[in-house]
């Protein structure tokens, strides 16, 4: 029996779920500018609260940069699919003939696209604030760039977890922070390496073989928590 | 096979099969866990090192290895449940939880009161303490999520797939805790280097742990048993049990 409409291959599907969640996303500015404000805000506390000597601010700044980073990220988790839930458009994704996780895969890309990418970018700008060692720049955004790509795909499973939940976002954090532990050693590691001139290939690649199994096992993870959030 | 699984499945034959084991598991455990103690606290050497403080490790050790195994066990339970849909499994599944999350803070409690006496200060960044502490975290998250549902059913499988996702994660944490461990500090407390444990001092640990896990099994019929009248209260059968 031929079927009645035809339906769409995966890869338009992909493109056009990446090209509607961009279109709203940039559609509110005000949302994106939130987590690298945050992380700034978070960065410039820290002088602050502990001392402006420069030797010690670069001692630990590896590890506040990737913390205040982190919780930068997590910030945005709740929204991720918050607002798809509340206009319906998340049960049309589940409705979807396509695979879910591509599809969820393709909503956690433009998320770190416009969330982790940017933190990555702007992160050297506060290492030079905290008076990080020349030379560890490029690690600290390309750690911070890998590794806010697991954040994401970690966060996104907590994130469909709690999104029919009315105070869902307190819960989120306890739900998603101790999983990103294992993201947060390398990451932090990879930097503390590069600042003390060593080898920085291993925490790096570390980094890398998490992403590639959090993109091989959270997508259908975070597919089957949308269904037992929307149907309950 | 599956006649048998199916039967045990049902909450019913469960609830009859427990109750005729469960006083035959306390028992064990009482004797268990009473030998064991009186072995050694009173007749165990005392290690010609720390002295009789390291008695905290009868019950620190039996607690860690229970604190592990529960999770895991949760995990095992969750599937079954995601998979089967056998409810058994899930109401198997909330009674371990909290006694999980209990062993590992009895296991975090034991260890940084043993720590003054040996080390000198109630808490190190040590891998293994770090790696027990963040578990704390993953059992209160699944006991939240679970309780932050409004249905039965939406919280039961919203806490199996954070546990199965939590056991994925578990050897992966430990593994980079470990990692960052030797990358901050080289080892300066280690209890893996003592000498190797001579028998009068092991044996009493064997029975713990052994004791350790009657008491776990006894006491999760007893609470499954609960859980099921809690849960089928309206049934037939239940009623019947009353009148």
């Amino acid at each position: 029996m031929q079927p009645r409409t035809s339906v769409a291959g995966l890869g338009p599907a992909l493109l056009a779920t990446l090209r509607r969640d961009l279109t709203v996303a940039l559609r509110r500015r005000g949302d994106l500018v939130n987590p690298p404000a945050f992380f700034a805000l978070v960065i410039t506390l820290f002088p602050l609260g502990i001392s402006p000597v420069p030797e010690q601010l670069a001692a630990i700044a590896p590890g506040l940069l990737w913390v205040a980073a982190l919780l930068a990220t997590q910030l945005s988790l709740d929204a991720l699919f918050r607002s798809d839930h509340e206009d319906g458009s998340l049960e049309q994704l589940l409705l979807a003939p396509q695979p879910l996780a591509a599809l969820v895969l393709a909503k956690v890309a433009v998320h770190w696209l416009l969330t982790g990418l940017p933190l990555a970018l702007m992160a050297p700008l506060l290492g030079l604030l905290l008076s990080l060692p020349s030379g560890s720049y490029g690690v600290l955004a390309a750690s911070l760039a890998l590794g806010s790509a697991t954040l994401g795909l970690i966060g996104a499973i907590g994130a469909a977890l709690t999104v029919g939940l009315a105070r869902g976002s307190v819960l989120l954090s306890l739900l998603v922070l101790p999983l990103t532990i294992p993201v947060l050693i390398f990451g932090s590691g990879a930097v503390q390496a590069a600042a003390m001139g060593g080898d920085v290939a291993p925490a790096l690649a570390m980094l890398g073989a998490q992403l590639a199994l959090a993109l091989m096992l959270a997508p259908w993870a975070i597919a089957g928590a949308l269904r037992i959030s929307i149907h309950g | 096979m599956w006649d048998v699984v199916h039967r045990l499945g049902s909450p019913r034959t469960f609830y009859t099969i427990a109750g005729r084991w469960q006083p035959w598991l306390w028992a064990l455990a009482a004797l268990l866990l009473g030998t064991g103690s009186v072995w050694a606290l009173l007749f165990a050497p005392a290690d010609y090192q720390q002295g009789d403080s390291f008695r905290i490790l009868y019950v620190h050790v039996p607690a860690a290895i229970l604190a592990q195994s529960c999770f895991v066990l949760m995990a095992v339970a969750g599937a079954i449940f995601l998979v089967w849909r056998i409810k058994l499994a899930d109401m198997v599944a909330t009674v371990i939880a909290p006694f999980g999350a209990a062993m590992t803070g009895v296991a975090l409690f034991s260890g940084s009161v043993w720590g003054v006496p040996t080390w000198g200060t109630w808490w190190v960044w040590d891998a293994r303490l770090t790696s027990m502490l963040i578990q704390l975290f993953l059992y209160l998250g699944v006991i939240a999520l679970r309780g932050a549902f409004a249905s039965r059913d939406g919280g039961a499988r919203a806490a199996s797939l954070l546990t199965l996702v939590g056991v994925i994660n578990i050897p992966i944490i430990k593994y980079s805790v470990d990692w960052w461990n030797t990358l901050h500090q080289p080892a300066t407390f280690t209890l893996t280097q003592r000498p190797a444990m001579p028998a009068e001092m092991w044996l009493p640990l064997a029975v713990m742990v052994l004791g350790f896990y009657a008491y776990f099994v006894a006491l999760t019929l007893t609470r499954t048993r609960s859980e099921i009248l809690r849960r089928e209260g309206r049934k037939r059968w239940v009623l019947e049990l009353g009148s």
